[in-house]
């Protein structure tokens, strides 16, 4: 091998064995921000590694080197010892290298085996592909069915196409980006379970997450990123979540704090009331909504659980107006009939409303912040006979940037020059500012790194304990037990009951997300994993 | 091997995005002179009848504001619904209803109106320009049909109803059988502007209303909720800003000032209905409003640049016999070199050097070994 040379030179690693993907000094740089900056990341065979880093810290721009999707300005790969180069996703294939992207590139109207067959690099017969899949997805514990359609598929099911997609390529190396955003607790397992199969095999895998306590269930060694540079290297297994985080991060953190309701405290009333709530979507790829009954009182915050796609965007939807209920009365906001009104005509009886789309819905890209605290902002005074006030709307916006502490060059600042973490304390910051009654919050910290996260969460939790209604859908359940009084899980748009956080575990909610069929053997594994991390 | 590839500017600069119809139009300047040279004509010789020309003297000023004002007000319109994502391509359209809504008022009840004749031929070819422009509105709105092919098509029905009417019930009994109308009365004609030129009042009016739609765009709240449907409508469904009150409101603005640009055209210049009222100012005024950012001070100017485009192409048919294509070729590169400015304020063009073979043969010959 050509590659043998420099390795016995080099370190002492290689007389152990020669690893099978090596990083050395990787840079790459995009017009205004550099994305890696010399990064040295070493996978050996049969080795689970996670990488590890917050939202920007250049994860997936150091994958999408290793793929072949993009080039590196500087710095070495080795592949089993021997120098490559990989110019495009096909000659990553060939060598063995596959990838599991978080948002899955599958066609809906077309069939499991169709889908597969059209990433080949090579032709196979559909009756001989069909086989192959069945095998594979057998052997791995990854039952689907060849000629079931993609649309009909739960995530987690689309997300086996994708792996059993990789598997039949037979690689060497599986890149794995952020697998679990979308899976149940149950369905996690199962993932893990699969994983360290293939790595029992000699499969090497790079896990990508910023869930620590799945890296630490999970992964052999990690490599952590901070601002697209190496901050260490760790045996997750021997860390705590506070010392990966502090490497993540840079810094300790601060926690938010829920106080509890005391059981004497008087409940407050009741601000948002959905009563048998039931609406048919036209997107023929959408979740009906069924029967849903739900109450949030003042001063309390309630957190829906449950994986995008079973409802949320058309309960939100349901929620803030922008699609109309079928009765007045399935919807109440502030003792009001809301059900038909508008957006505006919501808003002005005291609900406000953060969206889970922040460029482009909650904020608009190419405006200015001032423009864009207009935007919700016009109610409070902000416009007069139908004239803007401009110096008012200046204001408020310097305001929330500095209660928020949003960083950016100023109110004069285009929305789209700010980071997703900036953006959205500024949108949360906005709505919060408009005195709600009741505040409805989409995925509060997606893609939000660590730090903005804990301060968004600390404003609602503030907001509430001064009395507002909040209500919160979030898929990160760790988020949901940090701030929320009571927990519901929206599954195929059936709403379960509300149960106080401290009732409820993630055994529960695992099997309220799959639809309230309990698994025991299932449940039981899952509490072991979950419960000791 | 070498290839191109454009890539994204992190930040487009604002000096640029002013400076691209500049460009734009120093380019086709210098395309005209090749197309001169190729047609044989002396180049220096032809730039000079085509843009110096026509404005030698005060009548040629006049003629450039006369071909100027409806280009202007019809592209005032236009500019404020493309910014708010609503096409009206049919200003063309709406410019003849207008123009045959005023001049039916002129027709039928400019003896009995008196003073009162050209205020109402005014509010009439706006109303008219508003109620062509609605139906689109209507079925975009009702039924999510395109507005861009409803008003498109819209224009052709306009230009043969205003023929239908002309060749039948409104034809001048004494225009020895031409299809035109009577002329109109002195008193249901625009006053000009000054003497020795053809410009009419019109011209203040558009400028009347650039200024007000720089007010609307920039101070009023209704202005913002148009701006904000144009650039995310998924934050204006967000905030509550209506949909369909955001179609209707550009397409009726756009459709009034259009419907009054057209009866300005005919109780101006030409004084009376004829088949033909315009040199497709509705369509040239789209080219306006992309080469003036939208903007009103930009319109304004990009309608004196293509008010000057009429006057040169009519200028060298006369004295150099080029053929009359000549103006829709200057229009047509306009458009295209400032399509191509705008691309390069946002993009700019990146040579990437491919791998050299050797290393792609490299990441080939290495195939993936069996399992340690």
């Amino acid at each position: 091998m050509s590659g043998t040379f420099s390795d016995m030179s080099n370190t002492l690693q290689s007389t152990a064995a020669t690893p099978r993907l090596r990083l050395r000094g990787i840079s790459k740089r995009y017009p205004g921000v550099i994305a890696n900056d010399g990064v040295d990341l070493t996978v050996g065979v049969g080795e689970i590694h996670a990488l590890l880093g917050e939202n920007g810290a250049g994860k997936s721009t150091l994958m999408k080197i290793v793929y072949g999707v993009t080039q590196p300005d500087a710095g070495s790969i080795e592949w089993q010892g021997a120098p490559v180069h990989i110019p495009n996703p096909a000659a990553a294939r060939k060598l063995g290298i596959g990838m599991v992207f978080q948002h899955f590139s599958l066609f809906e109207t077309l069939t499991v085996a169709e889908n597969i067959a059209l990433s080949l690099d090579k032709p196979v017969p559909a009756d001989e592909l069909a086989k192959q899949i069945v095998t594979v997805s057998q052997r791995y514990g990854l039952p689907i069915d060849p000629q079931r359609l993609t649309h009909s598929m739960s995530v987690g099911e689309r997300q086996r196409v994708e792996i059993v997609r990789c598997l039949l390529q037979s690689p060497r190396l599986l890149i794995m980006d952020e697998p679990t955003s979308v899976l149940t607790p149950q369905a996690v397992l199962t993932l893990f379970e699969t994983l360290r199969r293939l790595a029992s095999e000699g499969v090497s895998i790079l896990y990508i997450s910023h869930k620590l306590d799945e890296i630490r269930t999970l992964c052999d060694t990690a490599t952590i990123l901070r601002g697209g540079k190496l901050s260490g290297n760790a045996i997750p297994r021997n860390e705590s979540n506070h010392t990966l985080a502090r490497m993540m991060v840079g810094s300790d953190l601060q926690e938010c704090r829920l106080t509890p309701r005391q059981p004497d405290d008087m409940p407050g009333e009741i601000q948002l009331e959905l009563t048998n709530l039931s609406l048919s979507t036209i997107d023929p790829f959408g979740t009906h909504l069924q029967d849903i009954n739900l109450r949030v009182r003042a001063g309390e915050i309630i957190g829906i659980a449950g994986i995008s796609g079973n409802g949320q965007k058309e309960l939100l939807a349901a929620l803030s107006g922008e699609a109309l209920c079928i009765h007045s009365g399935d919807v109440r906001i502030c003792g009001q009939y809301a059900g038909r009104l508008r957006p505006a005509q919501r808003r002005d009886i005291g609900l406000t409303f953060v969206p889970e789309e922040r460029l482009g819905r909650g904020a608009v890209p190419a405006l200015s912040l001032t423009d864009n605290a207009l935007l919700t902002g016009a109610r409070i005074g902000m416009v007069r006979n139908g004239l803007i006030n401009k110096r008012m709307t200046r204001d408020f916006a310097r305001d929330t940037i500095a209660q928020f502490q949003v960083k950016c060059s100023g109110e004069q600042a285009v929305a789209n020059s700010l980071s997703g973490g900036n953006l959205q304390k500024f949108i949360v910051g906005r709505e919060t500012k408009l005195n709600p009654k009741v505040m409805i919050v989409a995925q509060p910290t997606w893609g939000v790194d660590i730090g903005a996260a804990q301060m968004i969460r600390q404003a609602l939790i503030d907001l509430r304990d001064a009395g507002v209604a909040l209500l919160v859908i979030s898929e990160e359940l760790d988020e949901l037990f940090m701030m929320c009084d009571c927990i519901a899980v929206l599954a195929q748009g059936r709403l379960s009951p509300t149960y106080p956080s401290a009732e409820l575990s993630r055994e529960r909610i695992g099997v309220l997300m799959a639809g309230g069929v309990p698994d025991t053997t299932m449940t039981s594994r899952l509490a072991e994993a979950m419960m000791h991390a | 091997m070498l290839n191109f590839k454009l890539e994204r500017r992190p930040t487009p600069s604002h000096v640029m995005r002013i400076a691209a119809p500049l460009i734009a139009s120093l380019a086709m300047l210098i395309t005209a002179l090749i197309a001169f040279a190729a047609l044989g004509t002396p180049p220096l010789a032809a730039l000079y009848s085509f843009f110096i020309e026509p404005l030698a003297s005060s009548y040629g000023l006049g003629e450039l504001l006369l071909k100027a004002t409806p280009l202007m007000l019809c592209a005032l319109g236009l500019a404020l619904g493309f910014k708010s994502n609503v096409w009206n391509i049919g200003a063309e359209g709406q410019f003849t209803m207008g123009a045959i809504a005023g001049g039916g008022v002129a027709l039928f009840y400019g003896a009995t109106l008196g003073s009162l004749a050209i205020p109402m031929m005014l509010l009439a070819g706006i109303i008219g320009g508003m109620a062509w422009a609605a139906i689109p509105a209507f079925l975009r709105t009702r039924f999510n049909t395109s507005e861009i092919l409803v008003s498109l098509m819209l224009v052709y029905i306009a230009q043969l109803y205003l023929a239908y009417l002309l060749h039948g019930s409104w034809r001048d009994p004494e225009g020895f059988n031409f299809p035109q109308s009577k002329g109109f009365d002195d008193h249901t004609i625009l006053p000009l502007l000054f003497d020795g030129g053809r410009a009419t009042y019109a011209f203040v009016f558009a400028l009347i209303l650039a200024a007000l739609s720089w007010l609307f765009a920039s101070k009023t709240f209704a202005g913002y909720r148009m701006l904000v449907s144009g650039l995310a409508p998924a934050a204006a469904a967000y905030a509550g800003f209506s949909e369909k009150r955001n179609i209707w409101l550009a397409l009726l603005i756009s459709g009034a000032i259009a419907g009054l640009a057209g009866v300005c055209e005919v109780a101006g210049p030409i004084g009376r209905l004829q088949p033909s009222i315009s040199p497709g100012y509705g369509f040239a005024a789209i080219i306006v409003a992309f080469v003036g950012r939208l903007h009103p001070l930009g319109i304004l100017l990009a309608s004196l640049l293509m008010a000057l485009l009429y006057l040169g192409g009519e200028s060298v048919q006369l004295s150099l016999q080029l053929p009359a294509a000549i103006t829709g070729l200057f229009q047509g590169m306009l458009l295209f070199y400032l399509l191509a400015a705008d691309l390069f304020v946002g993009f700019r063009l990146k040579r990437s050097v491919r791998p050299t073979s050797s290393a792609v043969a490299n990441a080939v010959i290495d195939t993936p070994q069996p399992s340690a």
